[in-house]
């Protein structure tokens, strides 16, 4: 193990179990206006004494209890996330920095636009951006996140057939698809018809032709799909659904293997989201936030949600509400404006340069699978792009599945790579190492992999195991949800009172 | 470039290792019609000095150092450089969704921690780990009670932000919701005469935001007793949270939908923040967005993990309660921080101050001739104030000063086109709400 040695890390509880009466860890400049009591000004139905169970815990406490948590977690700044379909990337830390300048992070979004127009030129140089980059021709920045965003654009698609007389009853998506996009085509309104796959892991076009009847008002594609391969027949499927009067959806969570490569707009697709938390290397935080910009073709401006970032003729730049046939708002105000901040400043780092990052995401994908494929079944043998799909399935013969080898993977100091998804992969490893890795890193990964698929053979019980290294063994999930605790609770005094003799 | 760890020569030695000539090699699965023949017209390459310099010059054509009182969902509040530092700490920061537990744990246990701490805010027994907004987070909590009656028709009452409405509109439209918007009485509270039993006993909810749109607080329990004889339930929105460090939470509620914005994050134009769903135990199978929940593992330690997972999209896809995914994890994370520094009896005295600040306000603002406080129920920092002209022609000129006036409420009722919402809060210096004072008396007493 070459990457990583054992460390020690500190023990520490939770926050309420530190807490005592009487300390605080922050003050309050004092009072200049006279003091009013509450019971009083607000009438004693709407009073509140103190809040029971919360913190009372000094600076220094607060700020060692968040260090001692944050080091028992894997990161980005530690070292690669092979995550499939994440695109868990670098994140500049002069994004961070100008997301809290002075004039931007403490601008309110009801000021008026003659009063923000910083902000709204951010957005709007933003806009101009994400067109270019996908070949579109009209954006709304509102959607909060990637989920959101597919929302967004299906609920335009629906408005635009509404248009046209009928919004049609059904959204096509292949069995490969993130767990979000059937789950967005319902609150849109719309029944899944799910499409398998065919044996190259594609849309088969002639089940494609067959089920896209005059019910189905769009196909929902992932491009490259979840399997890293591009959709060879992309221009084929976008024209059987044109024909029949029905769009092509495209989920850009795969972004990051075409900007600055091909434009999604010029192959056919009428909406699409991009995560910025993914190919716009916005931190991704534990699990948020993010932002999902829809870009859509011509046809569909009229529905973008309001308001709207414009430029003005006379230069300046304004919110645009007026906007009749708009869907409305999906969120209120301009959406994750911070996320999208942070994004503009990563574009603006590469200009057209962003090709030069989807290259060596590519480079980096395809140097992985080259140096694994004798060890791990590759059950669709095709081009890769920014991510390689393997199975478990010679392993799985030792007792070893995807998980166990995800989780040795930890003792390496490595995070798992993206495990059982795509679900047309039984025991899928689903690795996407993103530009961010160097040959070294890469290197390091292929060591570790090559060096679990040894240990299966030879030692597989310490595999199945895995991993040993990290402060908390597996976890008894199955435990967490038959009895869900979900937050903190004092103990009662008895057992309080136990504790203390003990 | 600065963020590509690969030199030309090791491009050609992993090219080389995996047997392709040159990179476009690499490419050949995309039809060559599609390949961009040229690169994309984009700003930059910038080096990090000129994107500094880039975003200093647009902060400085927004309202940089002006004073505002501004509120409407959105408000300024103290926050400290310790919460800031820790949540910038790259193994937060830079972190992903705590799926795989055992490298996690840091940000599980703090999760759970935020889930506790929105507990006893809201006086509710469970809270989820984030939503998107509160705008969200109010239209989910309405889809969820719709899924726990089985109705279609929601009392939604007029004095809930717009924008929330409007988004609730936007996501209930074809799911089958009816949406009948309740009015306000003199007291700035919801019409209770307004809503008719027959129209309660079929309804999802009565939904109310407190404190309200015009910075009214909603009497939760008369509510609550409504909405629970009609077998419909209570929604309420918090969009200032700080008022809960000394107003009574919605007990009674069944779902609370939480903007957490006040708590330690910057208003930023807008986003991100922090929303979060509070429910009962009972309803917890219905409730969207992840939960992290306490374990232990084989040893017997004590561990966090997601858990409650069968209700979310990556399992249940169609089926699933909500479509989020991503959530806003670094902003829950921000506002624990926060509550954790400001404290017990910070936040009580924090939100004292706003109290005491708001009155001061009012009675220097109800000085002027012709101004006068539009609604009588009990506000927290927000008040509504009629004046005797239009908010929106006071508003550019109190512009010229170097101040973002009251909330225009005519933007959104249009009959209350002279209603402006003020919001002070504990960062609102006294000077700076005696010179709204005077500039507001001045251009009233000037000629149209």
């Amino acid at each position: 193990m070459r990457k990583a040695a054992r460390h020690v890390s500190q023990t520490e509880g939770l926050i309420f179990e530190k807490s005592t009466p009487g300390k605080r860890g922050m003050e309050i400049p004092p009072l200049d206006v006279p003091a009013v009591d509450p019971a009083a000004a607000l009438g004693r139905e709407f009073a509140r004494e103190g809040i029971e169970g919360f913190p009372e815990v000094s600076e220094i406490e607060v700020i060692r209890h968040f260090t001692r948590l944050s080091t028992w977690n894997y990161a980005i700044d530690l070292g690669m996330y092979p995550l499939g379909s994440c695109t868990m990337k670098y994140n500049p830390r002069v994004n961070e920095f100008v997301a809290r300048l002075d004039g931007l992070a403490t601008e309110h979004p009801q000021q008026p636009a003659e009063a923000s127009q910083g902000c709204l030129r951010i957005l709007h140089d933003l806009q101009k951006c994400l067109l270019e980059i996908t070949g579109m021709d009209a954006v709304t920045l509102q959607p909060a996140a990637g989920a959101q965003g597919e929302l967004t654009g299906l609920l335009m698609i629906r408005a635009y057939l509404q248009s046209q007389g009928n919004p049609r009853k059904k959204v096509l998506i292949p069995d490969s698809a993130h767990g979000t996009n059937p789950a967005s085509v319902v609150i849109a309104g719309y029944e899944v018809q799910n499409i398998k796959s065919n044996a190259r892991g594609q849309i088969d076009t002639d089940h494609l032709r067959e089920f896209a009847s005059a019910d189905v008002a769009a196909l929902m594609l992932t491009n490259p799909n979840t399997l890293g391969v591009f959709e060879e027949r992309i221009a084929e499927i976008a024209a059987i659904l044109h024909e029949r009067g029905a769009l092509l959806y495209m989920d850009g969570a795969n972004m990051n293997a075409l900007a600055g490569i091909t434009r999604p707009g010029d192959f056919g697709v009428d909406v699409m989201h991009l995560n910025l938390h993914k190919t716009f290397s916005t931190p991704h935080g534990g699990g948020g936030p993010g932002a999902g910009p829809v870009t859509v073709k011509k046809i569909l401006e009229p529905y973008l949600p309001v308001p709207l970032v414009v430029q003005r003729e006379n230069g300046t730049f304004a919110l645009d509400h007026n906007r009749p046939e708009s869907i409305g708002r999906v969120r209120a105000h301009c959406g994750n404006f911070g996320v999208l901040l942070r994004a503009l400043a990563y574009i603006l780092a590469y200009g057209p340069g962003i090709r030069q990052a989807t290259e060596d995401a590519v480079l980096n994908a395809n140097y992985i699978r080259k140096h694994l494929e004798g060890l791990f079944d590759l059950p669709y043998n095709l081009p890769s792009m920014h991510e390689v799909v393997f199975s478990d399935a010679r392993q799985k013969a030792r007792g070893a599945n995807t998980m166990d080898i995800a989780k040795r993977l930890i003792d390496y100091g490595f995070h798992p790579y993206t495990t059982a998804f795509p679900l047309i992969v039984p025991g899928a490893l689903m690795i996407e190492p993103t530009e961010s890795e160097s040959k070294e890193e890469c290197d390091l990964f292929i060591e570790a992999m090559r060096s679990i698929a040894a240990e299966v053979e030879t030692h597989p019980e310490l595999v199945k195991t895995a991993p040993h290294s990290t402060r908390v063994g597996r976890l008894d999930e199955v435990a967490a949800a038959r009895r869900p605790v979900l937050r903190w609770r004092p103990a009662p005094e008895k057992e309080k009172e136990l504790a203390h003799d003990a | 470039m600065r963020y590509l760890p690969k030199s030309p020569s090791e491009r050609q030695e992993m090219l080389a290792a995996i047997g392709a000539e040159s990179v476009e090699e690499l490419f050949q699965s995309i039809p060559e019609k599609f390949r961009l023949q040229s690169p994309l017209a984009l700003p930059g390459p910038l080096s990090e000095a000129e994107i500094i310099q880039y975003f200093q010059a647009r902060a400085a054509e927004n309202a940089r150092g002006y004073t505002s009182f501004l509120g409407a969902g959105v408000y300024s509040h103290l926050r400290s450089v310790a919460a800031d530092a820790l949540v910038q700490r790259g193994e937060f920061l830079t972190s992903y969704t705590p799926y795989q537990a055992e490298i996690s744990q840091g940000t599980l246990a703090a999760i759970f921690e935020f889930q506790t701490l929105m507990c006893q805010l809201t006086g509710q027994e469970v809270a989820n780990a984030s939503m998107y907004d509160g705008s969200t987070a109010l239209t989910e909590a309405v889809l969820m009670a719709q899924r726990l009656t089985g109705r279609k028709r929601v009392l939604l009452a007029r004095s809930v932000h717009p924008e929330f409405r409007h988004v609730l509109a936007t996501y209930g439209r074809n799911l089958g919701l009816e949406i009948v918007e309740i009015g306000y009485t003199q007291s700035g509270q919801l019409d209770r005469a307004g809503l008719n039993p027959a129209q309660v006993a079929d309804a999802v909810a009565i939904v109310v935001q407190s404190p309200n749109f015009f910075g009214v607080l909603e009497e939760s329990p008369a509510l609550a007793d409504l909405a629970h004889a009609g077998g419909s339930l209570l929604v309420t929105s918090i969009a200032e949270a700080v008022s809960l460090g000394i107003v009574r939470p919605p007990t009674e509620a069944d779902i609370v939908a939480v903007e957490g914005q006040s708590l330690g994050v910057s208003p930023s134009y807008g986003g991100p923040y922090v929303g979060v769903i509070a429910t009962r135990e009972k309803f917890v199978r219905q409730m969207p967005g992840r939960l992290a929940g306490q374990t232990t593992d084989a040893a017997g330690r004590r561990g966090f993990v997601l858990t409650l997972a069968t209700r979310e999209q990556h399992i249940r896809r169609e089926k699933a309660t909500s479509n989020i995914c991503t959530n806003e994890a670094l902003y829950a994370l921000a506002a624990t921080i926060h509550l954790c520094l400001i404290g017990k009896e910070g936040l009580r005295e924090q939100a004292s101050q706003n109290l005491s600040k708001a009155r001061f306000a009012l009675a220097q603002l109800e000085k002027i001739p012709g101004v006068r406080r539009a609604f009588a129920g009990p506000f927290f920092n927000e008040f509504t104030l009629e004046f005797p002209r239009s908010v929106k022609m006071i508003n550019a000129r109190l512009l010229r000063e170097n101040i973002l006036g009251p909330y225009a409420l005519g933007t959104h009722y249009h009959e209350l086109t002279k209603h402006g919402l003020v919001c002070v809060t504990e960062t609102t210096p006294r000077a700076e709400i005696e010179r709204l004072a005077t500039a507001v008396q001045r251009i009233l007493e000037s000629p149209v």
